[in-house]
C-alpha cells in the first residue's frame, strides 16, 4: 500500500467553493429531469404488472425454457433440408427486396433532396410520403402485401421493397444533399442540362455512399426477413414461430443459431464490400 | 456536336489529341468492365433469388387493382360512404386504441429504459479502451451481438410462453433488443473518449468504478441520451407490432382488423400509429439536436 498525502479538504474546499457548493440550476434541472424518467419508469412497470409477482413466477419459467433449448437439435436431416431451403428463400427475400427498393428510392430521393428539387412544395410532399412509409412497421406492410398476392415470400419482397423504399429515401436524399454542388454547376454551365447534372454531376460523387448503405440494409433486412414469416409472408420465420408455438424448443434453438450464422457471415462479406467501396474511414454508424 | 469553330473552346491538334483520347479510352474501358461484371453478378443474383422467393410479376400486374382497391376499401365505412363524413363511426373505437396506444408507448418507453440502463453498465466492459479484462471484454461483446441479432419478435414469442399473453412479454423483448443495440452503440462512444482524464482518475490511486465514473462518464453522457432517444423512435414502432405475436399493445387490435376485413378499423389504427410515430419523432429529433448542439459547444 503507497503511503498517501494527508489531504486537507478544508483548504480545497476554500479554495474552490463553487466545486462544493450547491449545484447550479442546469445541472438542478437535468436532476429533476432524470428523478422524473426514473418515476415514468416505475410508473410504467407497475402499469405493465411487472411488480404482481408474475414476473418472477415468469423468470423461473424462462429459465426452464432455456434449459429445453439446449442443446440446439433439429431432430433429423430432412428437417436440417427444410430449414436450409428456407433460409436461402429468406436471404434471397432480403435481397430483392432491398435492391428493388433501392432502384425504386433513387428518383423518389431525388425529388426528396433540398439542392435538386426547387420546389418546395413537391419536396415537402416527398418528405412526408417517406416519414409516413416508415412509420409502419414490416410486418403491417407484410400483411397488407398478403392480401394483394397471397401467402408467401413474394408478400415479403414487396413488405421489404416498401418498408425500404422510405428508409431509402430519406438516407438518400441526406447523401444527396450532402454532395458537392460545383461538379453539378460545372456541367450546368457548358450546357448539360438538368438530367445530365444530375447523372455525372451528382451521381458519381454519392453512388459509393448508396452503395454502402444498401448493403448496410441487406444485412438488416436479413434479420427482418427472418421474422415476416411469422405472419406468412416466407421465409425461415414461419418455421421458427411454429417451432416455439408447438415447444419444439430444440429445434427452435437449432434454427436461431442457424440465424444467427447466416447473418454473422452476410455481415462480414457485406462489410468487406463496403470496405472496398468507401475505404474503411468512411464508416456508417 | 458543334463545329470547332463555332466553339469558343480551344481544339488540340489531332496529332496530340489521339494518344490522349486512346489512354482515356483505355482507363474507362477498364472502368467499364469491371462495372459490367458487377451488374451481371447482380443480375445472376437476383435471378437466382426469383426462383427463391417465388417471384411472380404477373401476379403482381395481375392483383395489382387488389392493392389500389384495398387501400380505396381502407377509406370506406361499411354504409360506403368515405370514412371522414362520419368521424365519429370511424373513430368508433377511440377510447380502447387511445388506451392501448398509451400502453404502447409505456412499453417502449419501459423496455428502452431497462435496455439502456442494462447497456451503460455493460459498455464500460465491452469497449477496448477501458475493459478491465479482455475475456470479459468478448463475453460481454458477443452477449450484445446474440440480444441485437435474434428479432425482437422471437423473443417476444419466448416470453410470451415464460410470461404469459400481455405486454410484460413485450417490454422484455425491446430491453434485450436495447441492451444489444445500445450496448454496442454505447461501447462505441466510450472507445472514442480522451483518455486523460480516465487516466488523471486512475492516477490519483481511485478504483476502476471511479475512474469510469469521475473520468469516462462525463465526456460520453449526451452521446448516450441521444442514441438512447433514438433507439426509443424505433422501439416505438416496433411496439406497435408486438401485438402481432400477443405480446400487447395496439398491434393486437391492428391485427385483428387486418385478418377480419375490418377496414375502415384498419385505417384508422394505422393513422393513429402514423401520427403518434411522427409526434415520436419530432419531439426526439429536437431534443437530440440540441443535445448536438450541447456537444459542440464545448
Amino acid at each position: 500500500m503507497a503511503t498517501r498525502m494527508p489531504v486537507d479538504i478544508g483548504a480545497i474546499r476554500a479554495r474552490h467553493p463553487h466545486h462544493f457548493g450547491r449545484s447550479s440550476g442546469s445541472r438542478q434541472l437535468l436532476l429533476a429531469l432524470g428523478v422524473a424518467a426514473v418515476l415514468l419508469l416505475l410508473f410504467g412497470m407497475a402499469q405493465l404488472g411487472f411488480f404482481d409477482g408474475k414476473f418472477l413466477a415468469g423468470l423461473g419459467k424462462l429459465g426452464e425454457i432455456a434449459g429445453l433449448m439446449l442443446p440446439p437439435n433439429p431432430g433429423d436431416w430432412a428437417h436440417v433440408r427444410l430449414y436450409g431451403m428456407s433460409l436461402i428463400e429468406t436471404v434471397a427475400i432480403s435481397l430483392l427486396g432491398t435492391l428493388a427498393a433501392a432502384v425504386l428510392a433513387v428518383p423518389l430521393a431525388l425529388l426528396a433532396a433540398k439542392n435538386v428539387t426547387t420546389a418546395r412544395i413537391v419536396h415537402f410532399f416527398s418528405r412526408r410520403s417517406l416519414d409516413t412509409i416508415r412509420s409502419v412497421d414490416i410486418l403491417i406492410w407484410a400483411l397488407i402485401w398478403i392480401n394483394v398476392v397471397g401467402l408467401g415470400p413474394f408478400a415479403g419482397v414487396l413488405a421489404i421493397m416498401t418498408s425500404d423504399i422510405g428508409n431509402f429515401g430519406k438516407l438518400f436524399s441526406e447523401a444527396i444533399e450532402a454532395a458537392d454542388k460545383k461538379p453539378r454547376e460545372g456541367i450546368v454551365s457548358t450546357g448539360g442540362g438538368a438530367i445530365l447534372g444530375i447523372r455525372f454531376g451528382i451521381l458519381p460523387e454519392v453512388f459509393p455512399v448508396l452503395a454502402s448503405q444498401v448493403l448496410y440494409f441487406f444485412e438488416s433486412n436479413t434479420r427482418s426477413a427472418t421474422i415476416i414469416g411469422i405472419v406468412g409472408a416466407g421465409g425461415i420465420g414461419l418455421h421458427l414461430a411454429e417451432a416455439i408455438r408447438t415447444l419444439e424448443l430444440q429445434q427452435a434453438s437449432f434454427i436461431i443459431l442457424m440465424i444467427l450464422i447466416a447473418v454473422a457471415a452476410i455481415d462480414v462479406v457485406s462489410n468487406q464490400l463496403r470496405f472496398a467501396l468507401i475505404g474503411r474511414r468512411g464508416r456508417l454508424s | 456536336m458543334a463545329s470547332p469553330a463555332a466553339s469558343p473552346v480551344v481544339h488540340l491538334p489531332d496529332a496530340q489529341l489521339r494518344p490522349l483520347l486512346a489512354a482515356y479510352d483505355a482507363s474507362v474501358r477498364a472502368r467499364r468492365w469491371n462495372s459490367m461484371l458487377v451488374v451481371i453478378c447482380i443480375a445472376a443474383a437476383v435471378a437466382l433469388s426469383s426462383v427463391s422467393a417465388e417471384v411472380d410479376l404477373g401476379k403482381l400486374i395481375a392483383n395489382i387493382g387488389n392493392f389500389t382497391s384495398y387501400i380505396h376499401r381502407l377509406f370506406h365505412l361499411e354504409n360506403g360512404a368515405w370514412v371522414w363524413t362520419d368521424p365519429a363511426e370511424w373513430y368508433w373505437g377511440l377510447a380502447r386504441w387511445l388506451r392501448l396506444l398509451g400502453e404502447t408507448l409505456l412499453m417502449a418507453y419501459v423496455g428502452t429504459a431497462l435496455g439502456a440502463v442494462g447497456a451503460f453498465f455493460l459498455c464500460f466492459l465491452a469497449a477496448a479502451n477501458v475493459s478491465p479484462r479482455p475475456w470479459l471484454r468478448m463475453v460481454v461483446r458477443r452477449f450484445c451481438e446474440l440480444c441485437r441479432t435474434v428479432p425482437e419478435l422471437v423473443f417476444a414469442l419466448m416470453f410470451v410462453i415464460a410470461f404469459g399473453l400481455g405486454p410484460m412479454a413485450g417490454v422484455l423483448a425491446v430491453a434485450i433488443h436495447t441492451l444489444g443495440a445500445l450496448g454496442k452503440l454505447f461501447a462505441e462512444v466510450v472507445e472514442n473518449i480522451d483518455m486523460k482524464p480516465v487516466e488523471g482518475v486512475s492516477a490519483t490511486g481511485a478504483h476502476w468504478t471511479a475512474a469510469m465514473r469521475y473520468g469516462a462518464v462525463p465526456q460520453t453522457l449526451s452521446n448516450f441520451v441521444s442514441y438512447t432517444l433514438l433507439r426509443f423512435e424505433i422501439n416505438v414502432r416496433g411496439a406497435t407490432v408486438m401485438g402481432f405475436v400477443g405480446a400487447g399493445g395496439i398491434g393486437m387490435d391492428l391485427v385483428e382488423a387486418i385478418r377480419k376485413f375490418y377496414y375502415s378499423d384498419v385505417s384508422a389504427i394505422l393513422l393513429l400509429i402514423v401520427i403518434t410515430v411522427s409526434v415520436i419523432d419530432t419531439l426526439t429529433g429536437v431534443v437530440r439536436h440540441r443535445l448536438i448542439g450541447l456537444e459542440e459547444r464545448h
